[in-house]
């Protein structure tokens, strides 16, 4: 199996959201970006089992500038084998997945895998961008994954429940949490991810399908209004009037 | 022309369909475009469409469709009418349908969206970010627009007086690529998604025993159970009721949160429910700088007494 995991960067949880004067733009000073979860903790390491059980190979792609480097790094020393970075700052989702799906065309994977989304954009909009452009099956937010030859039975999101799926590859599928556990980098991963490839390519011409008009961080709530644990008649009223759920 | 995904399950359309065809009223209105709505699961007229906003109404196929063959549905007919706007929402259907159909139209595609207005004559689309904590207004330059809404945001009206009118148009069915082998479903409460009510607990249970009182809290309302991360990590509840940043992001009407601290990772899934109720017997636990209403003191006292004094007023009414 031939696989490319699709990877991004978001800023750690803990890191203040702060936007620039004219609310147009994310102000990276100080933020610390880290490996998105989903594609680090499920993508990458579904990609990893699915190589040792039928052997191949795992490439990870970002379309990001240079400060990404750390991230892919730590992709190589979690156990991929080679990474992709094409220099370039997307312009939106369209042209992140353009961006993939034109290294896609040429190089023969069986399977690309995605996070179920990035967690500062929270799209989920890239894998399925991804699949169109190749004209592949898209599973979107798959929690269980079967592999026999080329043939997968896939677990995805449905309300309340899953959807099982059969598809044979070539697909594109992205993963939610189920269809792998974390694994943590060693020492020897990290020394060896050091000499694995990391290419890097220039992207194609691109432009914008969508534009930000402001960014606006939420007005903070009325402070909160405490109810007596002793009177609990008060909180069913706020149930009956305020709320009115009863 | 404004083309909106309608899905009719067990001949009901779903809630959050409707959601998606409500945003799609806003849109024709400051557009001035109709709206056509295809139908999904049935081949039965939902006559009630019209006041939700359709003008048209296309029932391609009573069939179950995989979702490669609704894509393809869609797209045969956004060129059949030169749609501008293909609105759906962003539920299980919506995830794996509207970035696809993103690439095939050559689209704008904003997904996730939670309102719109107006910006002269352009829409302006609003979504959450950066796991709720903020949120980003974008427009569409582009010719054709892709918009997934998230669902429980949109208010569903039905007060327009249109008379929606079947039309006969034909489609082909696509073969399909994906061949679905089951529909497992989990819970037969309403899906965590879509739920308006919903009431949830954390470690302060100390036992997964002692989660009788939070069920009866929540079907005493009427509401789906939730938890936060550690309590399905270690087994004690379902993994479909973990809600947070690594969860599932829900908006509810009302989240009531019992024994749960309030970490910014659970609230990066909650925080954008209207109203928020917390019971933590900590004073300083961080989730009541993000509630409405809170209650400092032993859940082990509070829920069951709270429970007793609900069924106390049901049976008095
Ligand atoms: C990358 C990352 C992602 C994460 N994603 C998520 C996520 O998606 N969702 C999530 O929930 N967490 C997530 N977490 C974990 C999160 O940081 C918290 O650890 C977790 O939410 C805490 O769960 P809790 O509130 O149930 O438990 P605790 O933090 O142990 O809190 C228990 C609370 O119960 C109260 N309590 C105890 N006994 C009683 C009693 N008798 N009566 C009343 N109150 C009582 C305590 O005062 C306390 O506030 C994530 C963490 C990381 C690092
Ligand atoms: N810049 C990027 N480079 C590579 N992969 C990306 C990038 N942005 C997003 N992805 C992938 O697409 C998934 C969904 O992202 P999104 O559509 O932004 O929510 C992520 O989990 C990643 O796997």
């Amino acid at each position: 199996m031939k696989i490319l995991v699709c990877i991004s960067k978001t800023p750690d949880t803990t890191s203040k959201i702060a936007f620039d004067s004219s609310n147009k733009k994310f102000v990276e000073d100080g933020v610390q970006f880290i490996m998105n979860p989903y594609d680090e903790w499920y993508a990458l390491v579904r990609g990893l089992e699915l190589k040792e059980q039928l052997g191949g190979q795992v490439d990870v792609i970002h379309v990001g500038d240079q400060n990404s480097e750390s991230i892919i790094r730590k992709a190589l020393a979690i156990g991929a084998d080679a990474a992709i970075r094409i220099d370039h700052t997307p312009v939106d989702s369209f042209d992140t997945a353009s961006q993939i799906a034109e290294i896609a065309k040429s190089r023969g994977y069986d399977l690309i895998f995605l996070g179920k989304e990035t967690l500062d954009h929270n799209g989920s909009e890239v894998g399925g961008l991804v699949a169109g452009l190749l004209d592949w099956p898209y599973i979107a937010y798959a929690s269980k994954l079967t592999q026999q030859n080329d043939t997968a039975i896939i677990e995805s999101e449905l309300e309340g429940g899953v959807r099982v799926i059969e598809c044979k590859v070539p697909f594109v599928m992205s993963c939610a949490k189920g269809i792998a556990e974390q694994r943590i980098p060693n020492m020897m991963g990290i020394m060896n991810s050091k000499k694995k490839p990391l290419e890097v390519i220039s992207p194609i011409a691109s432009e914008a399908k969508i534009e930000i008009e402001k960014f606006e961080l939420p007005s903070g709530k009325a402070s909160v209004k405490m109810l007596s644990p002793d009177n609990i008649d008060e909180l069913v009223d706020v149930f009956k009037n305020e709320l009115k759920i009863l | 022309m404004i083309i909106t995904v309608v899905e009719i399950q067990d001949n009901k359309i779903k809630k959050t369909s409707l959601e998606a065809l409500s945003l799609a009223s806003k849109i024709s209105e400051i557009k001035g475009i109709k709206i056509c709505a295809v139908c999904i699961g049935s081949d039965q007229l939902p006559v009630e469409l019209g006041s939700y906003g359709a003008d048209e109404v296309i029932l391609p196929s009573a069939e179950a469709l995989e979702n490669d063959q609704i894509t393809s549905l869609i797209l045969q007919i956004s060129k059949d009418k030169s749609a501008s706007h293909i609105v759906l929402s962003l539920n299980s259907t919506g995830k794996n349908i509207a970035s696809v159909l993103a690439a095939k139209l050559n689209a704008g595609l904003i997904s996730g969206v939670i309102a719109v207005q107006a910006k002269g004559s352009d829409v302006t689309y609003t979504k959450n970010v950066f796991s709720g904590k903020a949120t980003a207004t974008y427009s569409i330059p582009n010719a054709v627009s892709v918009i997934a809404v998230s669902p429980n945001s949109i208010p569903v009206l039905s007060d327009k007086q249109k008379i929606a009118t079947k039309l006969d148009t034909r489609f082909s069915i696509v073969p399909s690529k994906l061949k679905t082998l089951e529909k497992r479903i989990i819970t037969g409460k309403t899906p965590l998604a879509e739920a308006s009510i919903v009431v949830s607990a954390g470690r302060g249970l100390k036992d997964p025993s002692n989660w009788n009182i939070i069920e009866d809290l929540a079907d005493l309302l009427g509401a789906t159970t939730a938890c936060s991360r550690p309590v399905s990590d270690i087994g004690w509840r379902p993994h479909h009721e973990h809600v947070g940043q690594t969860g599932l992001a829900i908006r509810p009407n009302v989240y009531i949160a019992i024994g749960i601290s309030g970490a910014i990772q659970h609230l990066a899934g909650v925080n954008n429910s209207r109203k928020i109720i917390v019971i933590n017997k900590d004073p300083e636990a961080p989730f009541f700088k993000a509630a409405d209403y809170g209650i400092c003191g032993d859940l082990f006292e509070i829920v069951p007494k709270l429970n007793e004094a609900i069924k106390k007023y049901k049976s008095n009414t």
